[in-house]
């Protein structure tokens, strides 16, 4: 009999996983998940609200790929691991026995105890229920005559960018002095701070959620500004604080856990043949400059990629490449590859060029060591950039005058678009004619 | 909306989508001067049929125009896709049935019943429709309009003012405009004004010029190599012999090179008429093609089925035509068949040899489409009379395919399911062009779209919106590039992608095709091993 391999989580770490499992070997595959039948793509979420796709059109493979593959799905909620018998039990009591497991759980938002977090009209958005208790209580701008979204982060400018999408007025509660200038250097903050106005959003910075108001059904009525004590009338909170590991249900096995569960850079927890990938494992220590829980799609995909191989004999370590990440403000397309600090975490010998164009919707933050000139990294704003190019220049240590006179060969942006290199250029030269 | 596809999974409807007054409004004065056309056809006799066709005309535009700028203008730049499930008629709600049908219907009209739209037979006056598009027709080729007339003008007319649309919902987008301004300029000038002045022409005793679009090709334009259309070209001086060289040239010489340097898209998305069509006025429903792998496998199936058909059915005409004067011409029936021999199996041989990796299990469908056209040269050769092949009359070979292939898959059902099937129907399962090119795109062509290394989600959008229904996605998350026959390079994935992973370009042959396990981002070892085995 092949070994059997369960998979705790049907997200893209997962999932990887398993279709990596399936192309080095015939072993048995499981895959459980209590939210939905098949694979999903969670970053789609928000185009299935705003009309652009249907939800059919977010799941990668087709219904018949899972069969053909010979991957079993198990729809059900786990309740408990029971690590000495290696047996998950479900919350309908069904057992199931498992050789390796593979927990790729994911992550819930956070809540930080604000008073009424937990009222009808209050959500997140990670989950499919989520959407859908989205559609229940925002379904139009007569349902939801305003919504309140308290978190400046990726997941709160999407949710803003979706309710807009169907005309609902939005307040925005951000914490920090601009938005998510904790990531982004002040110049790309300030850049998106006026884009969210310019789509008639209400942005209030330097604001807190101080409780949730609930009408007389247990649903939300309103919600007070911790500041000033203004209340706001609204029929949906979304709160989209961050999130962290969804690893509850094993709070209570020996499975070793902090925010997240504890694993080494194998992937491996305490516990042998226990595994642990995408944004519920924590690293024991952390990888460069990486956080130790990465809750992004590409590092879930890349650790499945890595586990993959580790489970079918050839034990690999989790040693991603160079950091890259995007993501999309409203109009605004985001790009990174390298380093490049906001206000949080920036070292001394990290120095930026910034430039932005007159129209206020593209800029680039280059960052580079004030010391050596080495290139860290590159921030874009409204300019696509070759992944593959700045991987290169970033292994070949590159410096920035270098990576700056080279800017053409690494623009991604459609045929016939403006460049703008020239300008950069010259801007890099007026801001540091020493150099 | 239609509640069994109610796709936003709410029990209310979005609000978004209901129109606005100005909409409402732009709405109200198009279909005035639709109102027009309707009373013409009800032979509503116009006194003034010039004011009256202008004022319709003006009226059409004007309410599209209106409509379009209230939709886009007063947005900011970007990505305009909310709601698109959620409109009736982008989602194969009642509106979209309802005008799919109302299209079906009049192309069934034109192309079999031209009389209820108007048309004088027999040299009679023509009445109805038809007849209010006359004045415009004397003025441009000094003829009373036909069906074909109409059809072009109105055509043209919703190429031009839905590509003003496309161009406004894209106003970010440099690609999309050119490439958009590229097909409203070939269809005005070469599709519509062109072959009215080549009409003028004829007025003239040295010209008996065929309706002859330039851009139009063979196997597209498949009555090309017709009796009528050959002996046109031949009475009619220099210009005849050269558009008639210019026509063989563009699809052995012309089209090749550009395909090489650009991709099909050159042709299909920049200056076909069909792609046109599909592209302005079909642009909202391109997300409702069939993205299963089901429907990719009837794909291949059908435009190569269609375009082993296009080349037996013009190679019959051809030789029939030789026949009818074995000593008009230089070329004899027999080198006819045996140069079309040759050169397929040159082509055939040189794929085979150089190419055979990238076919792949499809080698084995080249090959039989190759073998039947070549067993069909030598049917036509054995059992070929004066005016019989294959025991029939080439004619009927030529006039069966005109009415499957000319007129009700690329007219009835190319067109008149847009609202059902998506925008370019015909072009993917039915074009014989679009089957060489799709061949020389995907074999000899620098053109791919580049998938930016790690940087996919997988959201989908892509695909979704992918009018020729490649599933763009399966290769962009596996770091991919797309290298796909049907891939007309509309470029629209590209724009839809919020994290910038797709960028078509031209570049080098080398590494064009590149599927990779595991994705840039990761351990350099792991790829190095995984990638390289």
């Amino acid at each position: 009999m092949e070994e059997h391999i369960v998979i705790i989580g049907n997200g893209i770490s997962g999932v990887t996983a398993a279709r990596h499992i399936r192309k080095l070997s015939d072993k048995k595959i499981t895959i459980i998940s209590a939210e939905t039948d098949y694979f999903f793509s969670r970053t789609a979420l928000m185009y299935v609200y705003m009309g652009h796709m249907t939800f059919e059109h977010t799941q990668p493979y087709e219904n018949w790929f899972w069969k053909k593959n010979k991957i079993n799905l198990k729809k059900g909620y786990v309740k408990h691991v029971e690590t000495n018998k290696k047996t998950l039990v479900f919350e309908n009591g069904e057992t199931l026995v498992y050789d390796k497991l593979i927990i790729a759980t994911g992550s819930k938002p956070n809540k930080f105890g604000w008073p009424g977090q937990d009222l009808e009209g209050v959500m997140g958005l990670y989950s499919k229920q989520d959407l859908e208790s989205l559609e229940q209580h925002a379904p139009n701008h007569e349902v939801c005559k305003r919504a309140v979204i308290v978190g400046g982060g990726l997941i709160g400018i999407e949710l803003a960018e979706m309710l807009n999408s169907r005309n609902i007025p939005v307040t925005f509660l951000v914490r920090e002095t601009s938005f998510w200038n904790g990531i982004l250097p002040e110049g790309e903050s300030e850049m998106i701070n006026s884009h969210i106005k310019n789509h008639h959003i209400d942005l209030r910075l330097n604001t807190n959620l101080k409780e949730i108001i609930s009408d007389e059904n247990g649903k939300v009525k309103s919600v007070i500004i911790e500041e000033t004590g203004e209340e706001i009338p609204c029929q949906v909170v979304g709160l989209t604080a961050g999130v962290s590991p969804n690893i509850d249900f094993i709070k209570n096995s020996n499975i070793e856990t902090n925010k997240g569960i504890k694993v080494n850079r194998f992937l491996e927890t305490n516990i042998p043949d226990i595994f642990a990938i995408g944004d519920c494992a924590e690293q024991h220590e952390a990888i460069d400059q990486r956080p130790p829980i990465e809750a992004v799609w590409y590092t879930g995909r890349m650790m499945g990629e890595t586990l993959a191989q580790t489970i079918c004999g050839n034990k690999t370590a989790y040693k991603p490449g160079h950091w890259f990440n995007s993501a999309k403000f409203l109009d605004i397309e985001y790009q990174t590859y390298g380093w490049v600090h906001g206000l949080k975490g920036k070292p001394d010998y990290e120095k930026h060029f910034h430039w932005k164009h007159e129209d206020d919707t593209k800029c680039i933050t280059i960052a580079f060591n004030k010391n050596t000139n080495v290139f860290l990294g590159i921030n874009t704003f409204g300019i696509r950039m070759r992944h593959d190019t700045f991987d290169k220049w970033l292994t070949e240590k590159r410096d920035v005058d270098y990576v700056i006179n080279h800017l053409t060969e690494a623009n991604f942006d459609p045929e016939f678009y403006r460049h703008y290199e020239t300008e950069i250029l010259a801007a890099y030269k007026n801001q540091f004619q020493t150099v | 909306m239609n509640d069994k596809q109610n796709y936003s999974m709410s029990l209310a409807k979005p609000e978004a989508n209901q129109l606005s007054a100005k909409q409402k409004a732009a709405v109200f004065i198009g279909v005035l001067g639709l109102f027009i056309f309707a009373l013409a056809i009800f032979n509503v006799d116009f006194p003034n049929k010039t004011m009256f066709l202008t004022l319709s005309v003006a009226l059409i535009s004007a309410g599209v125009i209106l409509f379009a700028n209230s939709l886009y203008l007063s947005k900011l730049e970007g990505i305009k896709n909310d709601g698109v499930w959620f409109k009736s008629i982008a989602s194969r709600g009642v509106l979209a049935w309802t005008i799919g049908l109302f299209l079906t219907g009049f192309y069934i009209v034109l192309y079999f019943f031209p009389r209820y739209l108007g048309l004088g037979s027999k040299g009679a006056e023509n009445n109805g429709l038809i007849a209010l598009f006359d004045p415009l027709s004397f003025l441009l080729s000094g003829r009373p309009a036909s069906q074909w007339f109409v059809y072009g003008t109105l055509y043209t007319l919703a190429i031009l003012i839905f590509g003003y649309k496309f161009i406004l919902k894209y106003r970010h987008n440099r690609y999309q405009q050119l490439r958009t301004f590229s097909v409203m300029f070939f269809q005005l000038g070469f599709a519509f004004l062109i072959p009215e002045f080549m009409a003028r022409l004829n007025e003239s005793p040295d010209y008996n010029l065929p309706y002859y679009d330039i851009k139009s090709m063979w196997p597209l334009n498949y009555y090309l190599f017709d009796g009528w259309s050959i002996n046109g070209f031949l009475s009619s001086g220099t210009l005849g012999f050269t558009l008639l060289i210019f026509g063989i040239l563009s699809i052995f010489v012309i089209s090749p090179f550009l395909t090489y340097k650009y991709g099909k898209r050159w042709y299909c998305s920049w200056v076909c008429g069909c792609g046109a069509l599909a592209e302005t006025a079909g642009d909202s429903f391109r997300q409702l093609s069939s993205k299963k792998l089901s429907a990719w496998k009837l794909e291949r199936w059908l435009v190569h089925t269609v375009l082993v058909f296009s080349v037996i059915m013009t190679a019959a005409v051809v030789y029939t035509y030789l026949g009818s004067d074995p000593n008009k011409f230089w070329l004899t029936r027999n080198s006819f068949l045996l140069g079309v021999g040759v050169f397929l199996t040159l082509i055939f041989t040189l794929v085979f040899v150089f190419k055979r990796q990238e076919l792949g299990k499809d080698a084995k469908y080249g090959a039989i489409g190759f073998f039947v056209i070549i067993a069909a040269l030598f049917a036509m050769h054995y059992t070929g009379t004066s005016d019989k092949l294959f025991l029939v009359k080439s004619s009927s070979l030529r006039s069966a395919y005109g009415l499957y292939i000319g007129s009700i898959f690329s007219g009835v059902v190319g067109t008149g399911f847009y609202p059902i099937l998506g925008n370019r129907v015909w072009c993917r399962f039915g074009c014989p062009m679009a089957a060489v090119l799709g061949f020389q795109q995907r074999l000899f062509s620098k053109f791919r779209i580049t998938t930016n290394g790690g940087q996919c989600i997988s959201c989908g959008n892509c695909s979704t919106y992918c009018e020729m229904g490649i599933d763009v996605r399966a290769y962009a998350q596996k770091g991919e590039n797309i290298v796909r026959s049907s891939c007309v390079g509309c470029g629209i994935c590209a724009a839809v992608c919020p994290r910038g992973v797709l960028k078509l370009e031209n570049d080098s042959m080398e590494g064009r095709i590149n599927p990779n396990e595991i994705l840039l981002g990761n351990d350099v070892d792991l790829m190095d091993l995984v990638n390289k085995k």
